[in-house]
């Protein structure tokens, strides 16, 4: 059923007779052509564009609890492509743009928003960091624009300017990049993947794998029953490592805790994304008027989704660092994700490492704005059994060859990424 | 969190560096396969979801490495040794 | 006014004046803002999220979700502050929210007539068409119309503290249950800190009527008050709200310190962000209220059961005119009585229950209370209440009321026991969720355990805390309870009133109705995740502390569960929110990162230095001479004279690490790519130390002092890292290697001069001339002498700026004397002090690599280091750069760039493209680092990295700056502009 101001006028005017479930809880078959492990985003985008563009609809996703549960439902909710490096830049681009037609795509408002990100300044070396990220970003299509501190007052003239410990002296500005409200999106896609054909089957864990003779993956073990699949997708995140070690498959991630907060809401005050260059510290607000925050991981291996207070006073100072107006608004909720951090900071996608096998994995803290284009590209590793060219470079031998994508520069370890 | 440092006692954990797991051990660089053993080395990890010996050091206090054993579902600590002495009776 | 002419515990003879929506009115020391406003006959606080519908006071302390405020002004002003927890202060200036132009007229009102198309979730259908609208027109509607109060329009002024404590046992709340659990382990001897959110202590003893040892509760409270005064172990902590528990037992508090004055006093905080460590807790936070989801149950004037109790027994005040109850548990029976006998009119007790105990009917009748067994309220009606249709028996009946308290029940305050992933379990027998495993070492009393009655709230408390005492080794004194009667404590479930008129309500602020509920059922968000974030039920700032309950009842119901089988969300911290000035605490502006002087940081603003932040450090820029204006024309100034002359710079923030021992050599050798083992005694050299990865991590030049004695330096942002990764290497890969390693950075100040003056000017100030001559110390040589008449010192001779130069190394204390005698030396020769500007400038004329060429992503190979890489050792990294990525010769090498046309610029930042090619990532050759003018050459130089490296030595192709506009082409040259043989630094 196809959603309109039409159809909200009349489910409206009929106590809402015309709906019905926005997806099929559907149960699991015995067999599939694919099966998607794992019911965020990312697993949600590869069904729908299995079955959209490769026209394979025999596929089920399967989700531990209910779907967006993971970071999916987590996250700071913000898309960019304002990367660094050519194995990263170009297909953070392409998400991009995917976000600005996903509404028309899946018939669903994700809320995309392109209020911009300014990634803020404080120094010449940083600058000079940015103008290479910023012609990197040119030289891939995306928009990006260096501006001067004058500029950055004009944009968002509550900034601390006059009594900053680190002044900001400019920023690196992308006009494109912006928000999405993150359920909608594991809910468009979810209807939109349903509607294809695909089965989104919930409260079902895989706890196994079923092996073939050559030692390939032959299907899944769940808490609802064995399924069989030609092929299966992992798609995890920071579950990958538990879910990848009955296969024997040790991957250079680690799984870390990362705390993200909202404010009560205010009126508006924060036009677009904002990133403070001299402590870990970002924000944005959300249509409803809370402001989004966020800062660094807590640093230590965890899959426990909570983190510790040293962490939520280092985003606060550098909340108050950036605009101390916000010292009377209160923090509402903290919560916290499971991050999937590599050993370069940057995602793994392939085919493999057994065949059968499918691998999405890796984006650290920043999965939310690559959930599209992660779907076009996984879909189309799994149904082609090749890379995509936009994820050629995130292949899982990379780390054996040394064509590491290693954004920060910090090396083979993920708490720094 | 707070570690008990063998040396100063219990402290806030934000007093510590956090490199990772404790378990892998520095391959011999000058065995045939090196370049393999160095890979895992560096980049394959258990990851579990369960107890792990990780290497911690103590910035802020010591300056002591320290092996702390901990729950990574729970954050709960059951073990604290000097890394040197770890490694010495390993 | 609405002030009972006696009772309660505001003090009568401290009136105070205040002001709402620019109306002014009077309270007393005592009352809260909403108190006080009920006792004013202001009914109409605020308006709701979504619908703008009209919004009264319904609770009564920190789950109120309709009375939020905009409390003070300017600079102070804070957004979205609870009427019912802000203590009144004589001058208290507040507006109501969300509403224009004003609370009573709202023209946003006029979104309840679209509530049918409003529902859950409506926009995700919608605002999709045409495509540009979203974000150019609906979204900003959106946003306007959206957010709740506002925030301030100036920095907060106010001054937030951070403080720690440390306690065998924290007791969270002090009601009956806590203040059991205080008084028995504080007389056991065991340090207690007693938290308390509200300003004062006793919580619900504050509003009961029943008495305690024949009086008011309110004196057993001051009594057991007094006596934990009187105890040094405890310490009680009012206006303390506990907001979350973390590992380590350590629990996050924020304590209001001046909320209730005006403003702060001097040097006080507004707040103070508390981090206790507590061995053991016991959670003691009470339970609150339900409201009932029956059409038009959000309507101004109907409130909780227990605010109602709280007005007419804390505060004195009568809520209504006509009052009546709505309920399903016999608390709100007590709450009626307590009210009635009072002076609070009661026009009807309602109860969905067919039947209640006799005694309370006994109770009802002999005050001439009205009561409606079986009955249930179906609509209200009145901008502000002024009826309710009730249903009983068959037939419907309008009662004229203004009042209505409402009670399905208490829902325990069981978040705290979340924190660490506990699960609250469904208790059928109270209807209520009760604590599941909590944090460890924590424990539940009271009715936030779902223990309800005063009795047994006050056994669980003690014997909890007799227990804690006991695993501490010491004994608890029995407690002594104070004699009362028990309220009545009987209830039955009961939620919805499925035949309601009109919306029935579940989360006021959001707007969330029972239909919502069943929309999003039928839509398929059936777990209660799912349900919260379709309807945004339980996501305002009240946190659910009222909706969450009766919404999974609705959600359970419609999806033909039980609460038990649908489970519930998990609560998060904060308990209550916590402004985010309380946790950024004192590190904000100047203060938000410590601030690091060099040694001669005195000395250079005495000499006009400007400086930068350079990381944690402030450094000297560059050193304007008198009427020098242009930064440029100083640094030029400064290159001229250190190329030709003598310059100085101070150059202590670089990490130095002494390292003793006889297998430092051996450990160096490890370190460092290249081979230090042989360095002899006096002698320095630059080495390249890698990760294991084969990247660069850092380069620095270590000197050998004696044959056991060495120092190392680092690059000053690396410091850190490097010593860590040293104490890895010592203690946990090679502990068998002989080495002692300490980091020296703040003990030693070091001053670098370069120039063909250097060492005459270096003559003036060391004690030994001759060991400084040039056979006695050449170039890379390292000697420990005296400088200023017996100042120990260590100087190196080597030069970052490419000149014959010194670093003279001094205890960190005579760096400033340092640098002044090394001016009075140079004077004679033109010494001329630089900065981190001239410093670039030269390093880059030099093609020294620095921070933008060290930046993780580079090998030793690309660096033009490769052959410094020892193959007969193994360092650190040696396996891993053989991989074939790092050993690829497409790989981006270090190379020089000069402007075809020597009048050009190039800017670090540039990327590298062939001649003729498109701007494309496909196409991208490579970056500039780094890029400067040079006044030595006169034209604009860079360093940086093209694919290839040294083989397109030769080329030209293109700086292509697409932020900035340009586009230069460029020749690509060795890495080094000046004096590549290095004659002039032998000199």
């Amino acid at each position: 059923m196809r959603y309109s101001l039409l159809n909200v006028v009349v489910n409206g005017l009929t106590g809402n007779r015309f709906t019905g479930p926005a997806w099929r809880d559907a149960a699991p078959k015995p067999a599939y052509d694919v099966v998607i492990v794992g019911g965020g985003g990312h697993g949600l985008a590869t069904a729908y564009y299995l079955a959209k563009e490769h026209g394979i609809r025999n596929v089920a996703v399967l989700e531990k609890s209910w779907i967006g549960s993971g970071n999916a439902g987590r996250n700071t909710t913000i898309f960019r492509s304002n990367y660094l490096l050519p194995g990263n830049q170009p297909f953070y681009e392409w998400s991009v743009k995917l976000w600005e037609g996903l509404e028309q795509e899946l018939n669903y408002n994700v809320m995309a928003s392109q209020r911009g990100i300014v990634n803020l300044i404080h120094s010449d070396a940083q600058r000079d960091a940015y103008a290479r990220r910023g012609n990197a970003m040119r030289l891939s299509g995306a928009d990006a624009h260096l501006l001067d501190r004058d500029a950055v007052r004009r944009m968002m003239p509550f900034l601390d300017f006059d009594n900053a410990r680190f002044p900001i002296k400019g920023g690196l500005w992308q006009p494109r990049a912006g928000t999405a409200r993150h359920d909608a999106v594991v809910w468009g896609y979810a209807r939109a993947a349903d509607a294809l054909g695909v089965d989104i089957v919930q409260n079902c864990e895989v706890v196994g794998f079923t092996r073939g003779p050559d030692g390939s993956v032959t299907g899944v073990e769940t808490t609802r029953g064995t399924i069989a699949a030609e092929k299966v997708a992992l798609a995890v995140a920071g579950s990958t490592s538990r879910v990848a070690k009955s296969l024997g498959i040790r991957l250079p991630i680690e799984s870390h805790v990362l705390q993200a907060f909202v404010s009560e809401a205010v009126k508006p005050l924060v036009p677009g994304v904002v990133t403070f260059g001299a402590g870990h510290f970002y924000i944005s607000q959300s249509d409803k008027g809370g402001l989004v925050f966020g800062g660094d991981l807590d640093g230590y291996n965890s899959y426990a989704q909570r983190g510790n207070l040293a962490v939520v006073e280092d985003v606060c100072e550098g909340g108050m660092a950036v605009m101390p107006l916000i010292g009377r608004v209160k923090l509402l909720r903290q919560w916290a994700g499971l991050c999937d951090m590599s050993m370069d900071g940057s995602p793994i996608v392939d085919v493999g490492p057994l065949a059968g096998l499918y691998l999405n994995t890796g984006w650290n803290y920043g999965g939310f704005k690559a959930t599209p284009a992660s779907g076009w590209c996984f879909a189309h590793t799994i149904a082609r059994d090749e890379a995509h060219p936009l994820t050629a470079a995130m292949r899982l031998d990379r780390f054996r060859s040394g064509r590491v994508i290693d954004e920060k520069g910090v090396g083979a370890q993920p708490n720094l990424h | 969190m707070r570690i008990v440092c063998p040396y100063c006692g219990a402290r806030d954990a934000h007093e510590f560096a956090y490199l990772g797991d404790a378990a892998p051990t520095r391959p011999d660089p000058s065995a045939a396969d090196a370049v393999d053993a160095f890979h895992d080395y560096v980049h394959l990890r258990d990851n579990p979801a369960g107890p792990l010996d990780e290497l911690w050091y103590h910035a802020a206090g010591c300056r002591r490495w320290l092996v702390v054993t901990r729950d990574t579902r729970t954050h709960a600590i059951t073990a604290t040794v000097l890394a040197a002495t770890a490694e010495a009776s390993s | 006014m609405s002030r009972l002419s006696s009772g309660g515990l505001v003090d009568r003879t401290r009136p105070l004046a205040f002001s709402f929506d620019g109306r002014r009115y009077g309270g007393f020391a005592g009352d809260t803002l909403a108190s006080a406003l009920l006792a004013a006959d202001v009914r109409l606080v605020g308006r709701s999220f979504k619908y703008h519908r009209p919004r009264g006071i319904v609770g009564c302390g920190t789950e109120e979700p309709n009375a939020l405020v905009e409390l003070r002004s300017g600079a102070r002003r804070e957004p979205n502050a609870r009427a019912t927890t802000v203590e009144l202060y004589d001058g208290l200036d507040a507006r109501a929210q969300n509403a224009w132009p004003s609370v009573s007229f709202d023209v946003m009102a006029i979104n309840g007539l679209f509530s049918p198309f409003f529902g859950a979730a409506f926009y995700y259908k919608t605002f999709m068409w045409p495509k540009a609208a979203w974000e150019k027109l609906y979204e900003p509607a959106i946003r306007r119309a959206a957010g709740l109060g506002r925030v301030a329009d100036a920095p907060d002024p106010d001054a937030y503290d951070k403080a720690h404590a440390f306690c065998d046992l924290l007791v969270i709340g002090s009601g009956p249950a806590g203040l059991a659990a205080a008084l028995t382990a504080g007389r056991a001897g065991l340090r207690v800190i007693l938290a308390e959110e509200d300003f004062r202590f006793g919580g619900r003893l504050l509003s009961e009527a029943a008495p305690l040892d024949d009086a008011a509760p309110v004196a057993w409270v001051e009594r057991t008050l007094a006596e934990l005064a009187s105890l040094p172990n405890v310490r009680p902590m009012p206006r303390t709200a506990i907001f979350g528990v973390y590992d380590g037992g350590t629990y996050g508090a924020l304590e209001r310190v001046a909320d209730h004055l005006p403003i702060p006093g001097a040097h006080a905080p507004r707040q103070r962000l508390w981090k206790i460590v507590a061995t053991r807790a016991i959670l003691a936070a009470g339970a609150i209220d339900r409201p009932i989801v029956f059409g038009g149950n959000d309507r101004p004037g109907v409130m909780l059961a227990q605010a109602v109790e709280s007005w007419v027994g804390r505060y004195a005040v009568a809520p209504a005119k006509a009052l009546a109850v709505f309920t399903s548990a016999d608390a709100a029976w007590e709450t009626a009585f307590a009210a009635h006998d009072a002076g609070q009119q009661i026009a009807a007790v309602i109860d969905a229950r067919a039947a209640v105990a006799p005694a309370l009917l006994e109770a009802a009748k002999r005050r001439g209370l009205r009561t409606v067994l079986g009955g249930e309220v179906r609509s209200t009606a009145g901008k502000t209440l002024s009826s309710i249709e009730v249903f009983a028996n068959g037939r419907s009946e309008r009662l004229a009321v203004d009042g209505l308290a409402m009670s399905g029940g208490f829902s325990p305050n069981v978040h705290l026991t979340c924190h660490h992933g506990g699960r609250p379990q469904w208790n059928d027998a109270i209807a209520a969720f009760v604590p599941g495993a909590a944090p460890p070492g924590m424990v539940v009393a009271g009715a936030a355990a779902g223990t309800y009655g005063r009795s047994a709230c006050f056994a669980e408390g003690a014997a909890a805390a007799a227990a804690i005492a006991a695993d501490f080794g010491r004994t608890a004194p029995a407690f002594d309870a104070p004699r009362g009667v028990d309220a009545a404590t009987g209830l039955s479930a009961f939620w919805h009133v499925e035949a309601s008129k009109g919306m029935a309500f579940i989360d006021f602020q959001n707007d969330v109705a029972a239909k919502d509920v069943k929309l999003a059922v039928k839509e398929g968000f059936t777990s209660v995740e799912h349900l919260k974030r379709y309807t945004t039920l339980g996501m305002a700032t009240d946190q659910g502390k009222l909706a969450n309950v009766p919404g999974l009842a609705v959600l359970a119901k419609a999806s033909g569960r039980t609460i038990a089988e649908t489970g519930t969300t998990l609560f998060r911290p904060p308990w209550s929110p916590v402004s985010i000035g309380a946790l950024a605490g004192h590190h904000r502006g100047r203060d938000f990162r410590p601030l690091r002087l060099t040694p001669s940081h005195v000395w250079a603003e005495e000499a006009g230095a400007v400086f930068v932040e350079a990381g944690p450090w402030l450094r000297a820029a560059w050193f304007p001479a008198p009427g020098e204006t242009d930064w440029r024309v100083a640094v030029e100034r400064e290159v001229k004279a250190t190329r030709t002359a003598v310059g100085l710079i101070d150059v202590s923030t670089f990490g130095k690490i002494d390292l003793q021992g006889p297998d430092v050599g051996r450990l160096l050798d490890r370190l460092y790519v290249n081979t230090f083992s042989t360095l002899a005694p006096g002698r320095v050299r630059y080495g390249v130390m890698c990760r294991e990865d084969g990247f660069v991590m850092d380069d620095g030049t270590t000197a050998r002092l004696a044959d056991d004695r060495w120092v190392m330096t680092t690059t000053t942002a690396n410091a850190a890292k490097v010593a860590q990764h040293l104490e890895f290497c010592l203690q946990v890969l090679w502990s068998d290697l002989d080495v002692q390693a300490v980091s020296v950075t703040e003990q030693w100040a070091q001053i670098s001069i370069s120039g063909p003056r250097a060492r005459d000017t270096l003559a003036g100030v060391v004690d030994d001339p001759a060991g400084i001559a040039a056979e006695a110390l050449p170039y890379m040589g390292a000697v420990e002498t005296t400088v200023m008449d017996g100042v120990k010192a260590r100087i190196f001779r080597l030069s970052f700026a490419g000149e014959l130069g010194y670093e003279i190394a001094v205890p960190a204390d005579r760096g400033e004397a340092l640098a002044r005698a090394l001016m009075a030396a140079g004077a004679a020769f033109g010494i001329t002090p630089y900065g981190l500007e001239a410093l670039a400038v030269m390093r880059i004329e030099k093609g020294h690599v620095s921070g933008p060429e060290l930046n993780g992503q580079t090998t030793a190979a690309d660096l033009g280091f490769g052959r410094m890489v020892s193959q007969k050792k193994d360092s650190i990294g040696r396996v891993m750069a053989t991989r074939p990525g790092l050993v690829d010769p497409a790989r981006p090498g270090f190379v020089g760039f000069r402007p075809l046309d020597r009048t050009q610029r190039l800017a670090a930042g540039a990327h590298l493209l062939a001649r003729g090619a498109a701007a494309t990532t496909d196409a991208d050759l490579g970056w500039i680092s780094s890029a400067t003018w040079s006044p030595t050459l006169g034209h604009a130089v860079g360093l940086g990295f093209i694919a290839g490296g040294a083989a397109r030595i030769g080329e030209v192709v293109r700086a292509w700056d697409g932020l900035r506009g340009t586009d230069v082409e460029v020749e690509v040259c060795a890495p080094c502009f000046y004096d590549p043989d290095g004659g002039r630094l032998r000199g």
